[in-house]
Parts: structure tokens; sequence; C-alpha cells
């Protein structure tokens, strides 16, 4: 069996991008990922804010991969046909005490580099969205938060560093490894592996595979439970810009935010809990995140809901990146990458890729770039229904085409699962969710997923 | 198809939706001598819902026999192209323009088609809220799906979604996705009711019991699990009493919502009560060419009702296409109080014609009497006793004098003092 560069366990929004930076620098990579398909875990639910790191802690790591993951998804995103909604974020002082904090917030991004903040007046948050609860007493204005697809970019860069010889196993998981000095051998639930390097972007697992590779782990996950609500893509025409609340100590707080794909989306909450899996949803949570979108926009009252999901992330016992190497071991550990990872994914993987050369490794980095454009899922650019020849609308509310479904399920990476598919043409994700195509999905994917939509034929 | 190559096209009425209200509405208008009438649906045959419905019975008050789903599709899908109606199907109507003359962007696989209507009528019927909408507590598996999904699965695909589920609601729908689990070798474990007692009527309730399956009232899902594919449910009764059932479904039926967002996206005013779009006594919408049929008005009514009704839309479109209509100025509006869910239609104009009734719905059990006051005043006082998801009606012309607002409301206190003419269905 073949020796790969650098082993990257986990498929991510951090391993993809890790996939993506190691392929094009010239390596031979190989990523494992345990779920049936990229993003099934912590990665799948975010809030899909491509952030500026305004309220990062001044001069951390996380700060400079989040700046360095803007700036070079800015730079690559028409190449790879990714969206950019641009919409500016706000954050709203509901209260005089949370008036205070502006300054403060205003001042960090100032220190951090975000200058092109400034204050707003409550007259001039009417003026600028006029259906925001008349409550909001000033915010801070921030121009370049803007909301992106948080699946697609994961793919593009996956199809690209597949593109460059990346090897990648679904259904992987790593259950152990050793290391003689020089090459690792890890056993896979898929098989053996061998890999010089291993780069640990397991996510929610991160420190359990330190502790069952290296020994031990040098931080303990502590997953934090996030519910979302999507309402109805009528409720979008409600705000412009991204509605952020003055951050606690511990999260980022609820969000009141437009989608790509033209819903808006209230949440996440932040809850505490043990269980690594299981990221439920709770009807009196969910009411509660409504009466908070409601709080802040009133209008909403009357929105319908299109979606509710809950995602899990990987926070641990301390709130920067858990980021460690382990030059004796050929390692590195990318642990702790919280909500901020979408954004700073691309800035992690420059940043690693820099510590793997400081460990020694060279490689020669591809001369062109192979181009991986991905299909636009962005309601505000042209989608595939818009071309003629697209066969027939398969899911009507996300107006999801024939075309788009098989070109999906035949492409060089095809879903594992049925929602690998729906995170890469949004089909059965709109207001009925599958009232009209569930059927007819079924009928086109049987034969495709380890887990099918229909358990057998009809009796 | 001749529309495609023109691109775009002008008619005089352009129905949106091939369902039975569509279809109705779009036969009678050729039969009532509309130079060219189009049906346009986004699926690729006509017929709408009942296409998937393999039972029994439609078809009494349009052809005097019992048909079952699909043959009525056909039934009325013939008599349309019989009628000279030009069907365009798979065909998905993405805007309608409404600034100066009426346009509807359309979109096939041939490409985009704008249409120019003299006249429009919505008739996109309804869907049922899904488990999303409902906001229910657990995990987010495969096998949780609505009634018409599941309809989808056994008499289009001929698949199976599942084999044992849990069957939620207990309207007309719900007994009929019973029968579908049969046709496709599932068998429901438990069958659950939010209310005290069953939605649809006590007697229909006889058929999970023939097929034995159990019913429980007053409970509701508190939990569901799995990790790929539905595997138990918790269930938690009003005496706060838990109990997990292993199943490897969960079928969310019924509480059927207008499917309105070309309405919305039109401009039109929604009534939040129906989810649909507003109209007056003559089925116009908030923009007078646009008028509306069917279940997109009131969710949810019978496939014959929904046809009876846009036969008369359709008339009230030919009578306004020669002028004959009343101002749609001047409206006064009805709207529902305690006990009534909503009223339609939701406003009246003066003037003589229009639909004969007005349309109600019970929030729940209800007895003693149906009020309409207006300024005040009792207009009107119709004993009575309902329950939810039943037809209630009252005579519009017991209202077409009244000058100012009108609520109806259900006042528990039996009332002797009005003669009864409500129906109640």
């Amino acid at each position: 069996m073949s020796i790969a560069d650098v082993a990257i366990v986990g498929a991510g929004v951090v391993g993809c991008a890790m996939a993506r930076r190691f392929a094009l620098e010239g390596a031979k990579v190989v990523l494992l990922e345990r779920g049936a398909d990229l993003l099934s875990g912590a990665s799948k639910a975010n809030s899909a804010i491509l952030h500026t790191g305004f309220d990062a802690p001044p001069g951390s790591v996380e700060l400079s991969c989040m700046q360095a993951g803007y700036a070079e998804y800015q730079a690559i995103r028409e190449s790879f046909n990714l969206p950019l909604l641009e919409t500016g974020a706000m954050v709203v002082a509901w209260s005089d005490a949370e008036k205070a904090a502006l300054d403060g917030i205003e001042a960090q991004a100032r220190a951090n580099g975000v200058h092109d903040v400034r204050r707003l007046t409550a007259s001039e948050i009417r003026a600028r969205e006029p259906q925001l609860s008349p409550r909001a007493l000033e915010a801070l204005l921030v121009p370049g938060e803007h909301v992106i697809d948080p699946w697609s970019p994961f793919l593009a860069y996956l199809l690209q560093a597949k593109a460059h010889g990346a090897e990648i196993r679904f259904a992987t998981e790593v259950i152990s490894g050793s290391f003689d000095g020089d090459i690792w051998t890890l056993q896979t639930s898929t098989g053996e592996q061998r890999a010089r390097t291993v780069i640990n972007c397991a996510g929610l697992f991160g420190d359990r595979l330190d502790a069952r590779l290296l020994g031990a782990a040098s931080f303990q996950i502590r997953p934090r439970k996030g519910q979302f609500v999507v309402f109805d893509k009528a409720a979008a025409a409600l705000l412009r810009t991204i509605v952020l609340p003055v951050p606690s100590e511990r999260t980022k707080g609820v969000v009141l935010t437009r989608t790509a794909f033209g819903n808006l989306l209230v949440g996440p909450t932040a809850e505490e809990q043990q269980d690594r899996e299981r990221a439920n949803v709770v009807d009196d949570t969910l009411r509660g995140l409504i009466a908070r979108a409601v709080e802040m926009v009133p209008a909403l009252a009357d929105a319908g809901v299109t979606a509710v999901y809950a995602g899990l992330r990987p926070a641990t016992e301390e709130k920067h990146y858990r980021i460690s190497t382990h030059p004796d071991r050929n390692w590195i550990t990318v642990g702790g990458i919280r909500s901020t990872g979408m954004t700073a994914s691309l800035g992690i993987a420059q940043h690693i890729y820099k510590l793997y050369e400081e460990m020694g490794h060279r490689h020669v980095p591809v001369a062109e770039p192979a181009t991986a454009r991905v299909p636009n899922l962005a309601e505000h650019e042209p989608r595939d229904w818009q071309s003629a020849g697209y066969g027939e609308i398969v899911c009507h509310c996300e107006m999801v085409t024939l075309r788009e479904i098989e070109q999906a399920l035949s492409g060089p990476l095809p879903p594992g699962n049925f929602g690998g598919l729906r995170r890469r043409t949004r089909c059965g994700m709109g207001r009925c969710q599958g009232f009209y195509c569930n059927a007819r999905l079924a009928q086109l994917t049987a034969g495709h997923f380890a887990s099918p939509l229909a358990v057998g034929d009809a009796a | 198809m001749a529309v495609q190559s023109e691109r775009s096209a002008s008619v005089d009425a352009l129905v949106i939706g091939a369902g039975p209200a569509g279809l109705a509405a779009a036969t009678r208008l050729k039969r009532l001598g509309l130079a060219r009438v189009i049906v346009i649906d986004r699926e690729l045959e006509a017929g709408g819902v009942p296409r998937h419905c393999g039972h029994s019975p439609f078809g009494m008050r349009e052809f005097g026999r019992v048909l079952t789903g699909p043959a009525y599709a056909r039934r009325l899908t013939d008599a349309a192209r019989g009628a000279g109606v030009e069907l365009m199907l798979g065909n998905t109507v993405v805007a309608i323009d409404t600034a100066e003359s009426l346009v509807a962007t359309c979109t096939s696989s041939e490409g985009i088609v704008r249409i120019a209507a003299k006249r429009i009528i919505l008739a996109t019927g309804v869907r049922e809220t899904p488990r999303a909408a409902r906001l229910v507590s657990g995990d987010r598996p495969l096998g949780v799906l609505n009634t018409g999904a599941l309809q989808g699965y056994a008499y289009l695909q001929h698949l199976a979604p599942f084999r044992r589920p849990v069957i939620v609601g207990t309207e007309l729908v719900s007994l009929s996705s019973l029968l579908t689990c049969r046709k496709i070798g599932a068998r429901p474990v438990a069958m659950i009711e939010e209310r005290s007692g069953p939605t649809t009527r006590r007697l229909f309730m006889g058929l999970p019991r023939l097929l034995g399956v159990p019913v429980f009232y007053g409970t509701r899902i508190t939990d569901i699990r799995g990790a790929q594919r539905v595997e138990a449910v918790t269930l938690s009764g009003a005496d706060g009493k838990r109990q997990d059932i292993e199943c490897d479904g969960v079928l969310f039926t019924g509480r059927f919502t207008p499917d309105a967002p070309l309405a919305r996206a039109a401009g039109l005013d929604i009534d939040s009560r129906t989810g649909g779009p507003t109209i007056d006594q003559f089925a116009r919408t908030s923009e007078p060419r646009i008028f509306a049929a069917g279940n997109v008005l009131h969710p949810v009514e019978t496939a014959g009702w929904s046809w009876r009704e846009a036969v008369r839309v359709a008339d009230f479109v030919a009578a306004d296409l020669a002028g004959w209509l009343p101002s749609p100025d001047n409206a006064i509006t009805l709207t529902p109080g305690d006990g009534v869910r909503y009223v339609v239609p939701q406003r009246i104009v003066r003037g003589p014609g229009g639909l004969s009734h007005i349309q109600l719905r019970a929030t729940g059990d209800v007895s003693g009497a149906l009020v309409a006051h207006s300024k005040g005043q009792r207009l009107r006082t119709q004993p009575m006793t309902s329950g939810p998801e039943r037809r209630i009606l009252a005579p519009l012309d017991a209202f077409r004098q009244a000058d100012s607002d009108i609520t109806f409301s259900f006042d528990n206190r039996r009332s002797t003092a009005s003669r009864s003419d409500a129906t109640c269905v």
C-alpha cells in the first residue's frame, strides 16, 4: 500500500480546507472521515456568517486565521463559483448596559484591524432596518460581515484536492494507530492506512483521537449544542443586515440573519452537554428562539417556519483554538475549532501548513491549481432552473432541477447520504420539507446511499 | 408544446394549478366562450392531489359516480382538454407581474415563457404542515414524512418509506393514510391525537379499530430518536404519562396549509388565519384581476367542493371580463372572533351575486351559536354544534346589507333567538 504524506482525520470545514491546502502544496493527501459524507459532524450546522474577526481575541491565532480565511475566501470564491451575500452586520444594543458595552466592542474591532466599523444611532438603525424593533437603542455596524453558503465551499475544496490526487475515504473511522518513528500505520474501519504525518481535524472527537493514538489529549471537548430556526423565504425581505447581539463571555449569542438561500435564520442556542453524537431539537427551545426573533423583528410573528435544526460545536474547557504540534510523533492536532471555524478554515489550513513546514517537511506546490466550480445554490445568483434543458423541477420549494440532482449523484464526489444530497442541491430543504419531492427523491437516489430513503418496495 | 415555441403568449385567462379546482375553472371558462385559456402546472401530469389518492370516493358531485382518485383526475383532465383548454405541464410560475398588464413568468426545461393574461386564477392548493413547522422535539432521521409524500411512495413510485410508523393526527387524511399504509405493507404501531377526541367524526374511527391500530388521544410526540432512521418515539399524555414506542417512521398527517408562496410573491394580501389570499365574494384577491379558487383559499375541503366552487369562480371571471362585476372598492371585512378559526371570503362588496355562502371553521369542538356582530350589534345568531375541520356555512345574503365590518364568533350559550339556516356538514 502506498504511503501518504499526510493523513487528515475528519472532513469537516477544517479537514476539507486542510486537504485542499496540502494538495495544492504538493503533498500526497488522504482524508479519512467516519461519516458517510463531508460535513457530517459539527460542520453541518452553523450560522453561515463570514466573520471579519472584529470581536475575536486580539492577537490570537483564532483572529489571524479568521482574517486570513476571510481574505482567501474572497480571493478564490469566484473561481469556485461560490456566493457572497453582502449584508454587513450590526451589533445591536437592546439595553443601557449593552449600549455601554459598544465602546469596548468598537475599540476591539479597531484593535483587530477592522477599521470600517461605525456607530448607528437609533434613527439610523430605523432608516437601515425599518422592520427592526424600535427597542434597538444603538448599534455598531460592521460592514464586512457577510453571509455565504456554508456547505458548497467545502465540497469545492475537496473537489480541488481530489483533482490534485487527494484520496477521500468516507465512512472510514480511525480506530487505532502506531508510529514507527517515521511512518504512522492507522487501523481504520475500512482497512489500514499509512502516512508520514497525521493531522487531527476530528472536531467533536479530536480529544479522543489524540488520547487513542498519542496516549494523551491536551484538551477536552465539551460539546455545545446550538439549535436554529429557519423562517420561510417571505421573511427574508424583513431584514438586510445581520443582527448580532452584544456577546457574552461564553458565546456569540443568538443571531438573526438572512441565509444565502433566501431565508431568515435565528440561532444558535449554546447548551453544554456530554453527548457528542446527539443534536436533538427541543420544542420549547425552538419556541424561545422564535420569540427572541419576534422581539427583534415583530413582523416575524406571522412568518412561517421552514426548518429547524441543531448542531454541536466542538468547544473545549478553554475558549481559544487548541492547535498543537508533536514533531517527534509527526502529528498535528487542530482542536477546539468552535463557531468561527467556517470563516477561519482556509486560514487555519495556511497556518497548519506553515507549522508542518517548520517540522521539516517540503513539497513542490502544484503549478496550476485545477478549477473546481460547484453549482450555485444561492438565491441572489443564477440558479440551474434559469437555464433550459434541466429536465424537470424535482423540489419545487427550492427549485432544484433533475439535472442538478443527477449531476450531484454522478459527480466526482457523490453524496454518501441524503443529508449530503440536500447540502449539495437543497432538495427537500424548503417549506414543504419533502411533501412533494420526497418520494421522487427516494426513486432517484435508490442504490446510492447506505441508508436509503425507502426501506423497500411497496409490498 | 405550442406555447413553448412562442416564448411569450397572450391569453384571456391563465389558471395556475391543474388540480380539481384549476381544471374545473378552466373547463368552465372555455365553455363560457373564452377564446384562449391555459392551465399551467408544475407537475408533469394534470389532476393534482387526487392522482395519488388511490382510494374512493371521488366524483359524486362532478360525474355522478364513484371513482378512485386517479380515475377522477383523468376524467377532469379529459374534460378540460375536450373543452379546448390548453395544458402547460412541467411548468412552474415563478413570478406574477401586476404593475401594468398581468404577466406570469414561467419556467420549464425548455426555458422561460412569459404569459400575458387578462385574468389569472390561482388554484395552487394545499399541503400538509411538516414536522419542522410543528416544532416537534427530537432527532431528524429518515422516515419522518407527511401523507402527501407517503402517497407519492405508494402510488407513484411503488416504494415504502417505513414499515411500522406512528401516525400523528385524526383528520380524514389520517384515516386515508391508514389505507395507504396497508397498500405498501406497513403496519402502523399507533395513531395519536393531541385533542381529547378525534378531529374527524367519531364514526370514522372504526377504521383504526378494524385495522388493529391503537389510538391515543390527548397525546403528543415529545421526542423522536434515531441516528439514521427513526428508531423510537416518546409519547406524552395530557396526564404527564410518557411511554416509548419502537417504530421506524413518523407520519405527520393533515394540518393543511395553502401552498401560497406565489400569492405572497405577487404581493397579494394574505389572511394569516387561512394562510391563503384574501378574497371578496367574487373570489377577487387584493389585486382584482387575480382570482383564487379551491383549497388555496380554505384548508381544507374535498375535491368535489373545490371543483364546484371553482366553476362559480369561473363564472365570476367571465362576468368580470364582460364588465359586470361591481367595483372591488369600499368592501366591508369579515373577521374571525372567539372560537372561529377563519372566515372566507374576507370581504364583501356592494352588489348582487357572488358566492352563495360564507365558509367558516371552528377552532375546536363548539356548541351554542355562531354569532355575527357588527358595530357592537348582533346581526345574526345561528345555533349550531360543530367540531374542528368541519365545513360551516352561513348564507351570504344575510350580510349583504351590512354597512360596516362583521366579526363572527361562537357563543356557547345556546340561543333560540334566531332561525337556523346555517349548515354544518
